[in-house]
């Protein structure tokens, strides 16, 4: 509590509003109801980030996250010259890319034809289905990719007459992850740019129909034009991500011989960290991602803010 | 809707377009839906005929063996009602957060209000990574207990996010400045007006936080290791990805290995639907809010 009101006291100093101290006192129940978020976010976010020094030291449980010898480089030294440095890196940076490439354009497509149909009953079944496969966990999801693929029987097997264990083929392992990705997300995907699209004044659909435009064209000169900035943004925030494969599902779909495709980062950071006790090393691979990401998401960010001013982000 | 008959330059009628329109929603439908039915199809069936591709639209030798397994299963029923308290605990706990962070937020003339904002927002792209914030829980005594499946990542900003750009640009403002007028404190404005005027967004939260919690299972695999703790994804692991029948299961068969084989087969499909079954059954009532939730939110960030 005082501790905020120090902080927003500086703050607000710049802004020379006479009354300040007494807005402040005057706010005093919603400072309150901030007090337990801010506190949790600094324990449990802010400590940790200040905790990444880690990756600069030689973790030990009895010194401590800040009394640990400092090593410097090290860690990252050891990374860098570890046999499968550069597997990982690519791996991750290329199941990313693709996955970014297959499934960004699908939401789009989807949520422009569904928000042409005209019988609103329809509409709601095709998206209440399209939504389903979100609401599952990624277990689940993993169990079901185990199940369609069995080389015993397994659905996708028995339409195609093979027997293939896909799991163990290194070269299935992407498709698998980006396709069923795009079975779970792609219809939910679809929610950010339904919203925007049921923005738009009908009357210019009615006009549009008026002047003899047809359903692609309508398509084409106003549903696109209004969904560029969302498209944007959404682009940016995914480039962003680029370099956060999700630990969960690689890990569950990960086989000992799909590894040449499946070995990335965030779970070579689990492995070493969580389950080898590697702490400090763990923190700097996770680092390293980390910066990477970091530096991506500013580039994109600056391409982005170039190529259209009133796109910005945050 | 006027009925206009347009055969123009790049297109179809608007009959054969809306035409050709159904028909691919009705393909798309298909391929999302049908894994989905066939799972549900074959937890009903002998899995032996499954796997020998007998079992496509309806149950070939119809059987609740893999649902009696499922609900006889020790370490299924613990991940259940594990599963049950994290997500009724940490949706509460998580929705709450969310609203007493949303509304002092949602005040313009708050003092600090952007640093604030600023300073819950940095977490959503910057945070100190697996095993930093693993020592923190691990310091501050959260490991092996229940808390550390909920406060740890308890402020969801996201959400957050949404629901502080629903108050600003869904709720009237002369509501606030007469609950102001008629003296009510901000804690009143907020319990009396600002609280029963968002449910809809509320509802959405609740949902989000709900199949969040209830499909989470990497923060229980990291600070609650132990059977007796396990949610129920991480109990299905075992069955799913490890495809290995449990102690209670092998214990309480007595056909041998064929007889447990085809066990372990069946609760992989009965089980897959006991997990995912409540959340598909509850997100369809509040559907029709997510979109508006999205608008009033992440949009305009």
């Amino acid at each position: 509590m005082q501790k905020e009101k120090m902080v927003s006291g500086n703050q607000a100093v710049k802004l020379k509003q006479p009354p300040l101290k007494k807005r402040i006192t005057s706010y005093w129940q919603l400072y309150a109801m901030l007090l337990i978020p801010v506190v949790i976010t600094i324990i449990y976010k802010y400590i940790p980030m200040y905790g990444i020094q880690i990756a600069f030291r030689d973790y030990k449980a009895s010194r401590g996250m800040w009394g640990s010898e400092l090593v410097g480089m090290r860690w990252f030294e050891r990374f860098f010259s570890s046999p499968n440095c550069v597997r990982m890196i690519k791996n991750t940076v290329l199941l990313s890319f693709y996955g970014l490439l297959w499934s960004f354009p699908i939401p789009i497509v989807l949520a422009l034809m569904i928000n042409q149909l005209r019988f609103m009953r329809f509409k709601r079944v095709v998206q209440t289905v399209l939504y389903a496969p979100h609401f599952i966990s990624t277990m689940v999801i993993c169990g079901m990719i185990r199940i369609f693929l069995s080389p015993s029987g397994g659905l996708i097997n028995l339409i195609a007459g093979t027997s293939i264990d896909f799991l163990t083929e290194a070269s299935a392992f992407r498709t698998i992850y980006i396709a069923s990705g795009i079975w779970q997300d792609a219809g939910w995907g679809i929610i950010v740019y339904m919203a925007t699209l049921s923005n738009i004044d009908t009357s210019h659909y009615e006009a549009a129909k008026i002047d003899g435009a047809s359903m692609f064209q309508r398509i084409c000169f106003i549903d696109i034009p209004e969904l560029v900035p969302t498209i944007v943004l959404m682009l940016i925030m995914s480039a962003g991500n680029l370099m956060n494969v999700g630990f969960e599902k690689v890990w569950l779909l990960q086989t000992d011989l799909n590894k040449a495709t499946s070995d990335v980062i965030a779970v070579y950071v689990y492995q070493q960290g969580i389950e080898s006790g590697k702490y400090s090393y763990s923190t700097a691979v996770g680092l390293f991602n980390t910066v990477v990401n970091i530096i991506l998401l500013v580039v994109v960010n600056k391409i982005a803010s170039k190529i259209s001013e009133d796109v910005s982000f945050v | 809707m006027a009925k206009t008959k347009n055969k123009s330059l790049a297109g179809f009628s608007e009959k054969t377009s809306d035409f050709i329109l159904v028909a691919i929603c009705l393909v798309i439908l298909l391929i999302v839906a049908y894994p989905l039915y066939y799972v549900l199809v074959a937890s009903f069936s002998n899995p032996y005929e499954v796997y020998a591709g007998k079992t496509f639209l309806l149950p070939s030798q119809f059987t609740l063996d893999g649902y009696k397994a499922v609900f006889a299963d020790d370490s299924i029923i613990t991940g259940y009602m594990n599963s049950i308290l994290y997500t009724v605990l940490g949706t509460i706990f998580s929705v709450v957060m969310i609203y007493l962070t949303a509304y002092p937020l949602s005040i313009k003339n708050l003092p600090g209000r952007k640093f604030i904002s600023i300073f819950f927002i940095i977490t959503m792209y910057f945070g100190g990574g697996l095993i930093p914030t693993y020592l923190v829980v691990k310091d501050t005594g959260l490991t092996n207990t229940i808390w550390a499946i909920f406060i740890p990542g308890g402020v969801a900003v996201g959400n957050m996010i949404i629901v502080r750009n629903f108050f600003e640009n869904s709720i009237p403002k002369e509501m606030i400045e007469a609950a102001k007028i008629d003296g009510a404190s901000q804690w009143t404005t907020f319990i009396k007006i600002m609280v029963p005027l968002s449910r809809s967004i509320m509802a959405v939260m609740v949902v989000f936080s709900m199949v969040a919690y209830w499909n989470d299972w990497f923060t229980a695999l990291i600070y609650l290791p132990g059977d007796e703790r396990a949610p129920l994804p991480l109990v299905l692991r075992n069955i799913l990805i490890k495809s290995s029948a449990s102690a209670g299961q092998a214990s309480t068969i007595s056909g041998g290995y064929a007889e447990l084989n085809k066990l372990t087969e069946m609760i992989k499909f009965s089980s897959i639907i006991v997990a995912a079954a409540p959340m598909l059954v509850f997100y369809p009532f509040v559907q029709k809010y997510f979109e508006k939730g999205f608008m009033a939110g992440a949009v305009k960030g």
